[in-house]
């Protein structure tokens, strides 16, 4: 049978005696409704022959419509192949589209159609040598794609002259050839890595992604390629395209990890304690740590981590994780949560980039708590999230749970087991078991829950929480005779099987606290035995094994039975271990001779004392490997993944990636082009060297210094520098007549020459200095005199100069851009309009980095009255401090009005009227109501900046046109200050600078001895909105504050020597603040 | 890199593929077919499955998914963002993404495919480039290349491949100039059954349609730029400007983008204009429920709210919905169990209000 297809006709005249085989029209309705149709099922081998007729008339659009037709069959994953011949022959089109859908066909067959595909590579080698760029460069891109062992000797020649072609981008088609290459032909590498080093040392944006990329593909393992490009790459990375950033990333990663010491090595961290095996004992470890804490980071390790960090304000998820992965792996542990907030706000994005950075987030929520905590809420489950999507934030909010949050969490978890969507409930209900064990102050009362959930409804809950209670209870089996028994009542209910085998287990092992239950649980089940599912037989034999050592006058014979039954299963393991039990058990039956030594231990074996399991995230087991990576999210090794070298002990020599002042001028590359375009090329190169970066740690000050020398160096502008630059570059570069003119009219020829000789001595300086506060980086100064001037001066106040230093090489490149070509400026620099202001806002708020504000604990219920309802005819305003911070300014404090009309009338247009101005106060109104009907209430926020003083604030209330009352809002000291998050270490460091004046002592004892000192915190925290600092210790509890104007620390501690008397300690420089907040704590804890 | 892209219909027919390096058989979906079958929601299809030999990373939109193949380790979440990228081009490209789309356009989308990876490894992804090099169909176009016999592919290479804006392409001329910013703010939050916020978080956007002509440089400056907690850029927003003087600063694509997006985290608080009050029961005497639901404004600013829609999920028990509304229409969707209802304004006099009867299918029925 002939079936229509692919023939159609359309406006084609010449189909000559093909046409007479069949009626025309029908071919014509095909072809309408889809171009790309036919030909599948067609089993005539003359199927394609209107194509290539097509194809080999001679006008274009004749050519165009074939063409198309055909990548259509390709596209559709149909078989073309026969049309070989005909289509290649187009390669010569002068038509580009014809052109480039030759081009796309040719690579998808050539492979098949090797000797063919030989034909066309004469017009990729002319291609090769076109004067357009684009054109030279698709010809690489198909020629290297034709995968075809044949032709590697022409595609490496053609690698070669590509890369070191004038277009930037024929040499970026350069570097994506070069793993094509590779892959056709392993032999290549050694060749590849010469062209592939070259394409490294490359300069401009556009090349060094791919250059990257094919380093990653082709030889990962050669790192000492990176060596020189190093700095160049931290610098360019902000310009680079996204996809390249992230190649660029991952790569560094890599190469921090083989290059940097661990910075966290001298940290004190239970977790990493394992990692310094060499220490000898405690003293010496201390004694290194005060050692070590000044040296710190490598210069460059910081320059990496401050060059990527920009990057977490991408748009483009991928750049975002794989910053957040450097930092995880390769950053201070005091710099790592600074990634966290830019996780989190991935979440917002599409479906699967949540699930993978949420995976992510799960594993590192395993080893950094801290960095997530503040963002607990993030995490929380909402409906229309993917089931996937739910565990995941499930496990993180289990990972993260601790003393103080698990209220909110299991509040939260306690919602989710009402879900509609079972696996959730389920794993919500593991969840709970899981924070239960995890914390222990919370056991009880998740148990008591989860004992509630038994009497559940649905039987999937119920299953589920029996096996969760299982697990707990193992933990302290002591005092729970009761649930014990409560499940054994369950057996007649509960058909899942698990959760059967699961109260089974638990009355066998814990038969003796219910003696007169378990029996019988086990005569039932003797009854039901072949109806069970394995899983549950399992178990049956289990516990009447367990009752016959135990109880064996009642329960001997129900065991045989039992294992009789077993003995004719259909399972074979349950016959085998039967078998097994049997014969340890009753050993008479298979020797007459007495009890064996097995069954004389029989008690040992089967009664032994079982460790409770400790419930661990899957995710902990990640850490292996690479964040981010496939195979971390897959959890096993992938194909071609590179292993994260751990760090090394003695860093490898930093000398490695010196380039004799070449770095330097790398950084100012992008800044030159900018100056191109710009009138006011001093601002913009001002802006690129004051990195606002903050940084305040005594540890990053060497290597800030460092840069903000090479900054002063290039802003104080001794024209010295410029004139050094510019004649390196020049001197390499005789054949740039044009712009060297341009340049060298500017000065005097003789200066020159006498620089160039000083820039030898320079260079030749520079290799000696070892650690001088002038890096490497830069060119170090010859003369003496002149450095020490340039160290007086402070870097912030040096004057922005312009400075005419030129980058040859770019204009190099620049020089063959086609015409119309942009102006060229990067986004990361600031433009012409940048300020050159010191951030210094910044500075002060990055002073303790450590110190992170955090949200609090618990917000007071307590409201008090701003208006009474008589004074004001019927308005009563109450108010409530909420403890969040004010959108308006962080120095307000926050508080909720409730306005309620008492009254018989309409209020309208409440709102504030005469502020204070005075002192410091200020206030935020509340956004004014326009009415407030009779009877009815409206809530309102105003932010009030107290300027940490617990004087009332005084300002009008005005209703309608003529009404003003004067109100006072009261502020409890517990309200002017928020609470922050740090480290134990840096609270003692803290409270150790805030002694004498500043300390405020007080003793009292309680009226009932506590035996937790924990069950205070929230007594503490409802008076005052301070941050609980994990604590080792379980005689004292820390708290930290700031206040919210002037930001002061405010530390409390609590002693008790014993359960009855306290001491507590304020430290705070505002002394009326410390001794109002001790008196209010006391008279707290009193009561 | 990326090895192969398939892209398969809801109905599981793979109808286009394109390969970068090799050809990888389509039999490889198979796998990612065993995990739609196994999955209860195209949602819940995880983005990346392992097989033996290759790892397929997949994204779902417009109710089509593209699957991309992988050999070798890459980070995941790079082709998911690139994957959503040739999406977003598309849609830029044909207005709308859909499957009929894209088997009108295979052309085009065959030759945008091509130009966007070169090995697998991304090449050109800025829609102002690929624009320069492929022109989007339009009808005029169509018919001028019909005509004249031109055809939709450039032959020079476009400026900006080269330049450090790679986002704008040169030579742009209006005659009217203009630009138009879109703010849009979403607040998501979860409110306990007594009606208090548990959380509630704010994303927003700025979207942008600049029609200027030449390389405009604009600045666009904020009454209390404070507000912006976390932020990620276009990469044409200079980054040290709004580092130092929170100042956004930038030479823009043309036509439609996003320049910015903020998230205000859960620390802060976020008012919720629009507070629900509800009382539902859904099995109340025999096989009927009831349902009572009130909308009331909530910390407005005085001004009135708008274009209200109210979506509610029902449970699968529930069959039919009869209700009655004080304003606006509701819609019940047996199928997906979704019941709408379009109130449009608040009026703070006359509260909307919308009640009635839910019909719920017998349970014990369900067991005979």
């Amino acid at each position: 049978m002939y079936a229509p297809g692919v023939n159609s006709s359309t406006t084609l005249s010449s189909s000559s005696s093909y046409n007479n085989d069949r009626p025309p029209s029908a071919e014509a309705v095909e072809v309408a409704t889809d171009p790309a149709s036919g030909g599948f099922f067609n089993s005539d081998y003359k199927k394609h022959d209107d194509l290539k007729q097509m194809l080999d008339s001679n006008k274009d659009n004749l050519k165009l419509e074939a063409m198309k037709r055909i990548i259509g069959m390709v596209a559709k994953g149909r078989e073309a192949s026969d049309l070989f011949p005909a289509v290649v022959k187009n390669v010569v089109s002068k038509n580009i589209e014809v052109k480039k859908l030759v081009y796309v066909y040719l690579v998808r067959y050539a492979e098949e159609q090797q000797d063919l595909a030989l034909l066309s590579i004469s017009t990729f080698q002319r291609a090769l040598k076109d004067p357009n760029q684009l054109i030279r460069a698709s010809a690489l891109r198909v020629l290297s794609s034709i995968r075809v062992t044949m032709i590697v000797p022409i595609v490496m020649l053609a690698i070669k002259d590509a890369a070191a072609d004038m277009s930037p981008y024929v040499r970026k088609t350069a570097a994506h050839a070069i793993p094509k290459l590779y892959s056709l032909d392993q032999d290549q590498k050694e060749e590849l890595i010469q062209v592939l080093e070259k394409l490294l040392y490359d300069k401009t944006t556009l090349v060094v992604g791919s250059a990257v990329m094919a380093f990653e593909e082709v030889c990962p393992e050669r790192i000492d390629l990176i060596h020189k490009n190093f700095r160049k790459l931290c610098s360019l990375l902000v310009d680079v395209d996204e996809w390249g950033q992230v190649v660029i990333i991952n790569m560094l990663t890599r190469y921090a990890r083989s290059q940097f010491t661990d910075p966290n090595l001298q940290d004190v961290d239970e977790d990493e304690e394992s990692k310094r095996p060499f220490y000898e004992d405690e003293n010496e470890v201390e004694e290194e740590q005060q050692e070590k804490r000044a040296p710190t980071l490598d210069p460059d390790h910081r320059l990496l981590l401050r060059s990527a960090k920009p990057l977490l304000q991408s748009r483009n998820a991928a750049v975002v994780l794989s910053v957040a992965q450097l930092y995880h792996h390769t950053a201070p542990r005091s710099e790592v949560h600074q990634v966290a907030k830019a996780m989190i706000r991935l979440l917002r994005s599409h479906r699967e980039v949540q699930d993978i950075v949420l995976t992510s987030i799960a594993a590192t929520a395993t080893r950094r708590k801290v960095m997530f905590e503040p963002f607990l809420k993030s995490f929380f489950v909402r409906s229309s999230d993917a089931t996937h999507i739910k565990l995941l934030k499930l496990e993180i909010l289990t990972s993260l749970a601790t003393e103080s949050s698990v209220g909110i969490i299991l509040r939260e978890l306690q919602t989710y087991v009402a879900a509609h969507d079972p696996p959730f409930v389920a794993a919500a209900i593991q969840a709970i078991g899981r924070c239960a064990s995890n914390i222990k102050e919370v056991t009880d009362t998740c148990l008591n829950g989860l004992v509630s959930l038994l009497s559940n409804k649905d039987q999937a809950v119920v299953a589920e929480s029996v096996v969760v209670i299982k697990k707990l209870l193992q933990t302290q089996p002591s005092a729970h005779r009761e649930i014990i028994i409560q499940m054994a009542k369950l057996v007649d209910s509960v058909t899942v099987p698990q959760a059967r085998a699961s109260i089974l287990w638990l009355l066998g092992e814990y038969s003796e606290r219910v003696p007169k239950i378990a029996p019988d649980v086990l005569r039932k089940m003797a009854k039901t035995f072949t109806s069970e599912e394995d899983i549950v037989k399992l178990q049956v034999m289990t516990l009447a094994v367990k009752l016959c050592l135990t109880n064996p006058k009642q329960t001997k014979l129900l065991c045989q039975y039992v294992l009789q039954l077993a003995k004719y299963d259909q399972n074979y393991d349950l016959r085998d271990r039967a078998r097994f039990l049997r014969h340890i058990i009753f050993p008479a039956d298979a020797e007459s001779g007495g009890p064996t030594r097995l069954s004389k231990q029989a008690k040992k074996i089967f009664l032994a004392p079982k460790p409770a399991p400790v419930p661990e995230s899957h995710f902990k087991d990640r850490e292996q490997f690479q964040l981010g990576s496939l195979s971390h999210y897959i959890n096993t090794k992938a194909n071609g993944y590179q292993e994260l070298p751990p760090f090394p002990l003695e860093a490898p020599d930093p000398k490695a990636r010196d380039v004799e002042t070449e770095p330097q001028v790398m950084e100012q590359a992008p800044l030159f082009t900018a100056k191109k375009v710009s009138s006011k090329k001093d601002s913009t190169f001002y802006s690129d060297t004051e990195s606002p970066e903050d940084e305040s740690e005594e540890d990053e000050n060497s290597s800030d210094e460092d840069d903000d020398d090479d900054e002063e160096e290039e802003a104080s502008s001794s024209d010295k520098d410029d004139d050094d630059n510019e004649d390196e570059e020049s001197s390499g570069l005789e054949e740039k007549l044009p712009i060297k003119v341009v340049k060298s009219t500017a000065k005097p020829k003789s200066d020159e020459e006498e620089e160039e000789d000083e820039s030898d001595e320079e260079d030749s300086s520079s290799e000696s200095v070892s650690d001088s506060d002038s890096e490497d980086e830069s060119s170090e100064p010859s003369s003496v005199p002149k450095k020490q001037v340039r160290n007086a001066k402070p870097a912030k106040e040096s004057t922005p100069v312009a400075k005419p230093k030129s980058n040859l090489d770019l204009l190099l490149d620049l020089d063959d851009v086609s015409p119309a070509f942009t102006p060229i400026m990067t986004p990361s620099l600031g433009g012409f309009l940048t300020p050159m202001s010191t951030p210094s806002s910044q500075v002060k708020t990055q002073l303790f980095p450590d110190i992170q504000p955090a949200s609090a604990v618990i917000s007071p219920n307590t409201t008090s009255e701003l208006l009474n309802k008589i004074n004001s005819n019927g308005l009563e305003i109450k108010y409530r401090f909420t403890r969040s911070p004010h959108l308006y300014s962080p120095s307000m404090a926050s508080a909720e009005l409730t306005f309620h009309n008492h009254g018989p009338d309409e209020l309208t247009d409440i709102r504030v009227g005469e502020k204070p101005t005075s002192g410091g106060v200020s206030i935020h109104d509340f956004a004014p109501i326009p009415s407030l009907s009779p009877g009815s209430s409206l809530m309102g926020t105003i932010g009030v900046d107290f300027a940490d003083s617990t004087q009332p604030v005084n300002f009008e209330i005005k209703i309608g046109s003529d009404r003003t009352y004067p109100v006072a809002l009261k502020v409890p000291v517990g309200e002017v200050i928020r609470a922050v998050a740090m480290s134990e270490e840096l609270f003692l460091k803290q409270q150790g600078g805030l002694r004498g004046m500043n300390e405020n002592t007080a003793k009292l004892s309680l009226t009932k001895p506590c035996t937790d000192l924990k069950s205070l915190t929230n007594k503490i925290l409802t008076v005052a909105n301070l941050g609980v600092i994990p604590n080792s210790d379980s005689s004292t509890l820390r708290f930290a504050a700031q206040t919210l104007s002037s930001k002061s620390t405010v530390l409390v501690s609590l002693l008790s020597s014993d359960n009855q008397n306290l001491t507590i300690t304020v430290n705070c420089e505002k002394m009326v603040i410390g001794s109002m907040l001790i008196t209010q704590l006391k008279a707290c804890l009193a009561d | 890199m990326i090895h192969s892209l398939f892209i398969i219909n809801p109905s599981g027919d793979v109808f286009m593929e394109k390969h970068w390096k090799s050809v990888i058989s389509r039999s490889v979906c198979d796998y990612f077919f065993d995990h739609q079958r196994k999955a209860s929601s195209p949602e819940d299809i995880p983005p990346v499955i392992a097989t033996p030999h290759h790892y397929l990373i997949s994204v779902y939109r417009s109710s089509m998914f593209f699957v991309a193949v992988c050999t070798t380790e890459v980070a995941p979440l790079f082709v998911v963002e690139f994957l959503h990228r040739v999406v977003d081009t598309f849609e830029d490209y044909f207005s709308e993404c859909t499957e009929s789309i894209i088997k009108e356009h295979y052309v085009v989308v065959y030759e945008l495919l091509d130009e966007m990876l070169d090995n697998g490894f991304p090449l050109a992804t800025e829609s102002n480039i690929l624009k320069e090099l492929i022109k989007p169909p339009n009808i005029l176009r169509t018919i001028a290349n019909t005509v004249t016999g031109k055809s939709n592919v450039s032959s020079t290479l476009p400026s900006g491949q080269l330049s450090n804006i790679p986002w704008r392409r040169t030579g742009v001329k209006y005659t009217n100039n203009e630009a138009y910013f879109d703010m849009i703010e979403e607040v998501d939050a979860i409110i306990d059954k007594s009606g208090s916020t548990v959380c509630a978080e704010i994303q927003g956007y700025i979207d942008c349609c600049i029609k200027l002509s030449g390389m405009p440089d604009l600045s666009l400056s904020f009454v209390n730029p404070r507000l912006f907690d976390d932020v990620s850029f276009h990469p044409c927003v200079r980054f040290k400007r709004w580092e130092s003087e929170r100042v956004l600063s930038f030479i823009p694509p043309d036509g439609n983008f996003r320049l910015m997006s903020y998230h205000i985290g859960s620390q802060s608080i976020v008012a919720i204009p629009v507070y629900v009050r509800h009382s539902l029961c859904l099995r109340e005497s025999g096989s009927g429920g009831r349902l009572d639901i009130t909308l009331g404004p909530k910390q407005t600013l005085g001004r009135t709210i708008e274009n209200v829609v109210l979506e509610i999920p029902m449970p699968k028990s529930v069959l039919n919905c009869g209700l009655v509304t004080n304003q606006g229409k509701y819609t019940f969707d047996p199928v997906s169990k979704l019941l709408v209802w379009e109130v449009g304004r608040i009026d703070v006099t006359k509260l909307p209000n919308i009640r009635g009867t839910v019909t719920n299918c017998h349970f014990s029925a369900l067991y005979f």
